[in-house]
């Protein structure tokens, strides 16, 4: 985005390890071979906008295991909820889940996360940046969205309105969510199952699985007990969200926000999205364990989790 | 036509099994029909060879509902539709040749075919565009002649240029971006596959045919083909 003189927001000192600038992700365009994007943990994404006020769309920053340094120009409230880091503002310690006021020169510094790995920074009103394809969501692999397409990097300008005297609030302790190192994981069981014998079902939902080191916003790639399906590929087809791909090395793939939209692996089973978000939360070296469930569990869970977030409410400051 | 469950907020349709002209076309017919009859319903579709995949939202409806959707509106689809008439043909222009397609002489050596009957050969057909995937813009044609059909190359390059027409078993396609890539390099292409500032950003959609077009490498560059940089 080319900004001019006056606009003014927030100046990039350090763009820590995988800082990107997101909404809530872009939709409607699988058929151009566009993925979804969007932020890994949406319920985190989604406490940063409404603890500000802000419209649940705003676009904000999602910061990999942290390292995120920026500097204000102007008057407003920013708030960081997520993954825990030691968040900093002008070198003293300051609160996560609950809303700051910020002055021009402010300097906010957020350390490494100490447990979950994304962390969501908004600002009131959110960043401006132009949507493309109907989004603001940064998709590096595609080039598109954010900043030029782009990660964060040092010197960039995160353009935002001005909001003196902002209205604050802060979520109770006792509602915020945790990020755990070893988690069960909800798992519906595919139509692809013909292509997997009895045995390697119950080998995938028996075994304990790692985290390694090959984890993105594409794809958590985990090691543990080899599945081997019956055939090495299929006829390409789309990939929802959560899909565990079964390559023909054995080891399974999870997907998530930035996957590829179409694809040849057979597919185990298909992850919730609630626990998309979990394991997105996870670090290499994460201890995942899969536990089979009915689509209609699934709608249950996910319909209950949306309830609990529209009735907790936030406290103002 | 089976309807499965493929994750908590998608349904997957199958019209078949295989690569073929005539399930494509009832693919595109219920793209049609399920963009217009499930609204607000639907968050994306992701039409493929033989399949159909339906993203709804599971907080507004629940995968029976949507399901029922589906099977009403697909009662329309016609299984003798002439769908395939109605998508536009486009002509691409292709630089054939050892320097652009460096994986010609592989295919040679592998067919017995010399490098001008593969480069005749990838010109005869007309390839229906099946599915767009993989990346943005990467539209998968087929079918090719059996005769130049080659496997994938067993380490991928890391780095395929913008451009390079490739072949994978039976399919064909345009790279739209530099990327890596395992399909064998023929040519190159200087027509722009993916330009997310153009309108429309893609020259073709799923349904439409493509034929290739040799030119010169004097043409391609004319045409503001480019050959900066090794393949490596």
């Amino acid at each position: 985005m080319s900004a001019d003189n006056s606009t003014r927001g927030f100046t990039v000192l350090k763009p820590g390890i995988l800082s990107l600038i997101t909404d809530l992700g872009r939709f409607g365009h699988h058929r151009i071979g566009l993925t979804s994007g969007g932020p890994v943990d949406p319920t985190a994404f989604r406490w940063a906008n409404r603890l500000l006020g802000n419209d649940e769309n705003a676009s904000l920053l999602e910061a990999s295991i942290g390292g995120l340094s920026l500097e204000a120009q102007l008057d407003t409230a920013i708030v960081v909820t997520g993954a825990t880091v030691a968040l900093k503002i002008n070198g003293l310690d300051a609160e996560m889940w609950r809303c700051h006021a910020i002055k021009a020169g402010d300097k906010i510094d957020l350390g490494f996360a100490s447990e979950g790995c994304r962390s969501y920074l908004a600002v009131a009103g959110g960043f401006k940046v132009d949507a493309e394809f109907g989004s603001s969501t940064t998709v590096v692999r595609e080039s598109i969205g954010g900043l030029n397409g782009d990660k964060l990097s040092a010197g960039d300008l995160l353009p935002c309105d001005a909001h003196a005297s902002h209205p604050l609030s802060v979520l109770p302790e006792e509602s915020r969510p945790t990020y755990a190192k070893e988690i069960n994981l909800k798992v519906i069981p595919g139509y692809q199952q013909h292509y997997f014998s009895r045995f390697q079902q119950r080998q995938f939902f028996s075994s304990e699985y790692e985290v390694s080191d090959r984890c993105d916003r594409m794809g958590y790639r985990l090691t543990g007990a080899e599945i081997k399906p019956s055939v090495d590929g299929i006829l390409s087809e789309g990939i929802c969200l959560g899909a565990i791909q079964v390559p023909a090395d054995g080891q399974p793939i999870v997907l998530l926000n930035d996957r590829q939209t179409i694809g040849g692996y057979p597919k185990i089973g298909s992850m919730v999205s609630l626990d998309v978000a979990r394991l997105g939360q996870c670090m290499p070296g994460a201890k995942i364990n899969f536990e089979p469930v009915t689509i209609d569990h699934a709608h249950n869970d996910l319909c209950l989790a949306e309830s609990y977030f529209q009735r907790t409410n936030v406290v103002s400051l | 036509m089976n309807i499965h469950v493929a994750g908590e907020n998608a349904l997957i349709i199958y019209f078949g099994e295989k690569t073929e002209p005539k399930i494509s076309a009832q693919v595109q017919q219920a793209v049609d029909l399920l963009s217009l009859t499930l609204k607000h319903h639907l968050i994306d579709l992701v039409p493929s060879y033989a399949s159909l995949l339906v993203v709804f939202n599971p907080l507004l409806c629940d995968h029976l509902a949507v399901r029922k959707m589906i099977r009403e509106a697909l009662q329309a689809i016609s299984l003798e539709n002439d769908r395939l008439s109605e998508g536009k043909v486009i002509e691409l222009p292709v630089y054939y040749s050892l320097e652009s397609g460096p994986d010609l002489a592989i295919i040679s050596e592998r067919t017995g075919l010399s490098v001008d009957d593969i480069i005749a050969i990838h010109q005869q057909g007309e390839y229906l565009v099946y599915a767009i995937g993989f990346a943005p813009g990467f539209a998968y044609l087929g079918e090719v002649d059996e005769r130049i059909a080659s496997p994938r190359l067993a380490t991928p390059r890391m780095k395929v240029p913008r451009g390079a027409v490739g072949i994978a078993d039976r399919q064909t396609a345009v790279y739209p971006a530099v990327s890596p890539g395992g399909w064998n390099l023929i040519g190159l292409c200087p027509e722009r596959m993916f330009n997310p500032d153009a309108e429309p950003t893609m020259p073709v959609q799923v349904g439409d045919r493509v034929k290739f077009k040799a030119v010169s490498r004097e043409q391609f560059l004319a045409l503001g083909g480019t050959l900066e940089g090794e393949i490596a």
